[in-house]
């Protein structure tokens, strides 16, 4: 897709780029802040750069100084953004608004927070086109309507007549593309643009921003923390790290020869080393026919759900949101009673209500939360967090106490310097620690992990995983390992729950789980995960067209 | 407009209906069913036992109080408020002229202090985190902290006594023309106005604050759309339902400021009768003032709820 | 642990008035220059070396009538507040615990006295009641629970879900442990700063109701009350009720500014060690 009719110079030219913020720390004088150091980019016409990092890498902020913007106190304090040949940081305010929405637009993370609920989507599509005079409103919608098509939005004659909470979030990511595209500009800023999507949908919208992007000719600063997400998009990948390059190349040279060791750490995030166990003769915890419901037996979550979990092993559930998976966990614990069936662990069945349930199966059933920030008490130190199921299961009392607190913090390699502090001090992997930490105090035979990686970047996430395997180890403790993320499940588990709606649809170990033929929907959520290779969207989308039309 | 939101008003308006029964019980056993003896409290100590027995008599007090508050309820529902006890007037008929009094001077109040609330709570938004916005809180937080009377009496010292441009006392009569009429309620409605200002603004100023830091006015902005523009087109059709929630919220506090207010300029409404007869002990009088507040105070508070309600994109265009 | 240097000024301010304003109050009879009903001179005596603030509507010294009034001010406040904020805390936080139709009947309850303003349903209340302190604390502090209900439930509500309440559940914590060591610490912040705010409202509704006539009876007088006795003398240039007026104001805007920094040091989630 190159334009032949290239002018001299690039698209965009990013020169030294500084960006600053003032931040207000409760009680203490203001102070500023460097988000970007001295990046330097450029685009070419209908080219697309990657742009990918870590939370705090400065991502989106360099994408936003790209339109001259920046969001709370942030500013740009040096060097140049040239695009179309000037500097659009000395046109001041009124040439900013010019380029706005005309030579440059946005598509935001989150559609559905994006779009103003009090207007009609095709208002708002148009709006940026009419304002710069660039189309009549005729034109303006009939070229709206097009693009709806172009993105396989449902219905798009009267789509644009619907408000922004009658139309799906997927549908939403596609309808802002639209809106980015209407006003036919030449560079559209993607801000993770799928990230907030179940993966079966993320598929779709990335499928239709990219032929967009192709058929359109324009260019784009694709951000996203997921590089395999960007290597189906991108001609070019920047990696950033803490505001500043670590490294710039061709997609190809960053995913299959990545120079920097940095680099070489976010494409090799997802292999763990992990021998498959075979399933053994007697299950620690079967769960048998268990269905669940909330509000009083009217929304059926769980239907029919049978699992076992063997002594030391790791169970995967998979399933996107709303699957049932984190119901089965609180039916598991006895947080949500089952309103038929059972839950057997170590051969006695568990009595259905926590409140009933004698502190022994308590302490053998321990359970690690996906936000971690949310799992502690913000009031008590690390020592307190993990010394209560000491103080609580053992009655270990002082130094004994505390002489295992250590040991604890040691084995989830936190050094002896952590005891005294608050959860609001750590960072977010040490915070996930800690939460092991608390779990394993119990000394449990099973922990059920609930999406314990998927709030924290691939790195900080790949360490917690490493340690948890390790910790199977050492502690011959079983998982039960909740998540949405089939990378994580095909790097750690024995065994995988493949569940939807409420079902499990397909179960077994590993290998055979993983082995086709697959039923319906556990090949539409495998052909889904993005693989770290180039072509792997066509070809997945290409694959599902053929079994649409050989079915 | 469709279904769901005529459930919901409807919904909401019967909730007020309801509320306002259970506040008639509230006020009556307020009065009637509390430790002491109703007849004992007028009368006082010294009161023979005779006249206790007449005036318990004369209150119905034999009879048992669910009967007395139905009679009384009967009474309130078609325009018969019963008489008061210390000049054996129809309350109704004096209330009349009082209520309309009072509503004149809240209306005032209300006119000037509207406008104005939202105005500022808008330039303390436009310049957030300026001086202009630190001045307009500190004058805010430091209005929330006088007492309603340090206000009046401020105003009546500098503007009555020591300009004499305006009454002290704010005495209208029947058939007073409107222009001497205004001048009369002029400083009242200046200390009604204060009283609510601060509150309105901070509040004014939060819902905008709320409406502009969500992302879809971010979207408009990044669209190239001139800040005046991003506040009509974008922020302000989702900031009217706030702003007039907090309108009619604070319209409700200036029900309760205008009593005091009242008693400072001894304006004849309907506060200073309420303080009148709270402190002759006439029970009828008081229950019934009391009643046609609490009535104000929730209607206000339901016309509140509605306003949210029909703003809401969600409810008006269901899926 | 407290530096006092890293005080803001304008807190540090609050703070010390307040203090004025307590210490006034505790040691009156030793600070103020004369007796409470002691008449000394002419009515509405101008401020002099000898009266500094002059003297009120019946010849006595306004400062030391001040004196008194900031006791009496301060005595019904801080008993009205401390009423109003241990049976709404408690009655909160029990809802928000146990739930069910415990919290149904006292959540309608509390919208039910709310719906009505609180000065209104003073006056109702006060019309048929004996006018005495006990009454008038009673009535102040009841009234103004049900703001401190609404906030201690919802806070604590808040909390009940958080994940590392619900981890204490799954360990097998009672419900002792879970009110005092999982929700209190967390809930503290917020209900000491509503402390300063309920404390104010004490102050200024208790002045109201005096001015109104229906509080604290002569011969003794709080600042309302004062209010009230010297109100005439506006009209003829006198401001002596202006005075204990004035002093309402700065107390409630002291507490206003200590509260303001409560809950600033508080919300740190490092404990408070900044």
């Amino acid at each position: 897709m190159v334009d032949g009719k290239a002018k001299s110079g690039p698209l965009l030219d990013i020169r030294n780029l500084r960006i600053e913020a003032t931040v207000y720390p409760p009680g203490e004088a203001p102070r500023t802040i460097t988000l970007v150091h001295d990046v330097s980019l450029t685009l070419e016409k209908g080219k697309v750069l990657g742009l990918i990092g870590e939370s705090g890498a400065g991502k989106s902020t360099i994408g936003l100084s790209s339109m001259g913007y920046g969001r709370g106190g942030v500013r740009i304090t040096g060097g140049e953004v040239i695009l179309n040949g000037r500097d659009i940081l000395t046109g001041g305010k009124e040439g900013l608004r010019k380029l706005r929405g005309r030579e440059v637009c946005y598509v935001a993370q989150s559609a559905a927070a994006a779009f103003n609920p009090a207007h009609r989507l095709m208002d708002q599509v148009v709006e940026a086109t009419l304002l710069h005079g660039t189309a009549t409103r005729a034109e303006a919608e009939k070229r709206a309507v097009a693009l709806f098509r172009k993105l396989s939005l449902p219905n798009p004659e009267t789509i644009g007549e619907r408000f922004p909470h009658q139309v799906s979030g997927g549908q939403l990511q596609r309808v802002m593309t639209a809106m980015a595209l209407c006003s036919e500009p030449d560079l559209i800023v993607f801000d993770e643009p799928t990230t907030a999507l179940d993966v079966t949908t993320q598929i779709d919208v990335l499928s239709a921003i990219k032929d967009a992007i192709r058929d359109t000719h324009v260019a784009a600063l694709y951000i996203t923390h997921d590089l395999a997400v960007v290597a189906q998009v991108s001609d070019e990948i920047m990696v950033l790290r803490h505001g500043r390059l670590v490294e710039w190349g061709g997609t190809h040279q960053i995913i299959k020869e990545p120079r920097q060791e940095y680099t070489n750490a976010l494409v090799s995030v997802h292999q763990i080393e992990h021998q498959e166990q075979q399933p053994g003769t007697t299950p620690m915890l079967s769960v048998k026919n268990v269905t669940a419901a909330y509000g009083g037996g009217h929304v059926k979550v769980l239907k029919n759900v049978s699992v076992d979990i063997f002594p030391g092993q790791t169970l995967a559930v998979v399933g996107e949101s709303g699957s049932g998976k984190s119901t089965l966990a609180r039916a598991i614990t006895g947080l949500l009673p089952p309103e038929k069936g059972s839950v057997v662990f170590d051969g006695r069945t568990l009595a259905n209500r926590l409140a009933d349930r004698p502190k022994e199966d308590l302490r053998q059933l321990q359970m690690i939360y996906q936000m971690a920030d949310v799992a502690m008490n913000p009031r008590q130190t690390v020592g307190t967090i993990i010394g209560r199921p000491l103080e609580f299961y053992f009655g270990m009392k002082g130094r004994e106490r505390d002489k295992r607190v250590a040991e604890l913090l040691d084995e989830i390699e936190m050094g002896k310097g952590f005891v005294d502090r608050y959860p609001a001090e750590l960072s977010g992997g040490q915070k996930q620690r800690v939460c092991i930490a608390r779990s394993l105090a119990a000394k449990p035979k099973l922990i059920i992990c609930d999406e314990v990686t998927s709030a924290l970047d691939p790195l900080v996430a790949h360490g917690i995983l490493k340690l948890l395997l390790n910790l199977q180890q050492i502690e011959k403790v079983a998982y039960l390992f909740i998540t949405h993320d089939l990378a994580t499940v095909k790097s750690i588990a024995d065994s995988i729950a493949v569940m939807y709606r409420g079902e499990v649809v397909r179960y077994g170990s590993k290998s055979k789980v993983l082995t086709p033929p697959f039923d319906a929907y556990t090949d539409l959520l495998l052909s889904s995960v993005p693989e770290m290779e180039i072509g792997w969207l066509e070809k997945a989308i290409k694959g599902r067209r053929m079994e649409s039309a050989g079915n | 407009m469709s279904s769901p939101i005529v459930k919901l008003v409807a919904q909401r308006i019967a909730l007020g209906i309801l509320l306002l029964l259970a506040v008639s019980v509230l006020i009556f056993a307020g009065t009637q069913i509390l430790p002491g003896d109703v007849a004992q409290a007028i009368l006082g100590q010294s009161a023979t036992p005779e006249s206790l027995a007449n005036l318990r008599e004369q209150l119905g007090l034999n009879q048992p109080a669910y009967i007395r508050y139905f009679h009384w309820l009967g009474g309130v529902l078609t325009g018969d408020l019963g008489t008061a006890m210390s000049s054996g007037q129809d309350i109704a008929t004096s209330i009349k002229e009082r209520l309309w009094n009072t509503l004149f001077l809240a209306f005032w109040a209300a006119i000037v202090a509207i406008p104005l609330a939202i105005t500022l709570g808008l330039i303390a938004v436009r310049y957030r985190n300026g001086w202009v916005d630190k001045l307009i809180s500190g004058v805010a937080l430091a209005s929330t902290s006088f007492p309603e009377f340090f206000i009046g009496y401020l105003l009546v010292f500098y503007f009555a006594v020591q300009h004499q441009w305006f009454p002290a006392i704010s005495t209208v009569y029947d058939g007073m023309p409107l222009g001497e009429r205004l001048q009369a309620i002029a400083l009242p409605a200046a200390a009604l106005t204060l009283v609510v200002l601060a509150h309105m603004m901070r509040m004014t100023r939060a819902a905008i604050l709320n409406v502009m830091q969500s992302a879809y006015v971010e979207t408009a902005e990044l669209k190239g759309l001139s800040a005046a523009a991003v506040i009509r087109k974008h922020a302000f059709p989702n900031a009217i339902a706030p702003i007039i929630n907090v309108v009619m919220l604070n319209l409700a506090y200036l029900v309760v400021g205008v009593v005091v207010v009242e008693v400072i300029f001894v304006y004849p409404g309907m506060g200073q009768y309420l303080v009148d007869h709270v402190t002759k002990r006439d029970v009828p009088v008081v229950q019934a003032v009391g009643l046609i507040f609490a009535a104000v105070y929730i209607t206000l508070n339901i016309i509140a709820d509605i306003a949210a309600i029909v703003a809401n994109p969600r409810l008006r265009h269901p899926k | 642990m407290l530096d006092i240097r890293r005080i803001p000024l304008p807190s540090l301010a609050g703070l010390v008035l307040t203090a004025l304003f307590v210490l006034a109050a505790i040691f009156a009879p030793l600070i103020a220059p004369h007796g409470n009903a002691e008449i000394i001179g002419d009515v509405w005596e101008p401020m002099s070396a000898a009266h500094w603030l002059g003297t009120d509507n019946l010849g006595r010294d306004l400062l030391s009538r001040m004196i008194y009034g900031a006791r009496i001010t301060l005595f019904i406040a801080v008993l009205a507040t401390a009423l109003s904020f241990s049976l709404g805390a408690i009655l909160g936080f029990s809802a928000a615990v146990f739930g069910g139709w415990y919290d149904t009947i006292l959540s309608r309850l509390v919208d039910l006295l709310m719906s009505i303003p609180t000065l209104i349903m003073g006056l109702v209340v006060l019309s048929v009641l004996p006018s005495n302190l006990v009454t008038l604390i009673l009535v102040m502090g009841i009234l103004d629970s049900t703001r401190v209900y609404r906030l201690s439930r919802a806070v604590a509500v808040d909390i009940n879900v958080m994940d590392y309440v619900e981890a204490a559940k799954l360990r097998g914590e009672g419900s002792g442990w879970i009110i005092f060591r999982e929700i209190l610490p967390n809930a503290l912040s917020p209900l000491v700063s509503e402390l300063g705010l309920r404390f104010i409202y004490a102050v200024l509704f208790l002045s109201t109701l005096s001015f109104l006539g229906l509080g604290v009876q002569p011969p003794d007088a709080d600042w309302g009350g004062m209010v009230k006795e010297n109100k005439d003398g506006i009209v003829f240039g006198i401001p002596a009720a202006l005075i204990p007026a004035a002093a309402i104001a700065a107390l409630a805007i002291s507490v206003n500014l200590v509260a303001d920094w409560v809950l600033n040091r508080t919300t740190s989630l490092k404990g408070g060690r900044g």
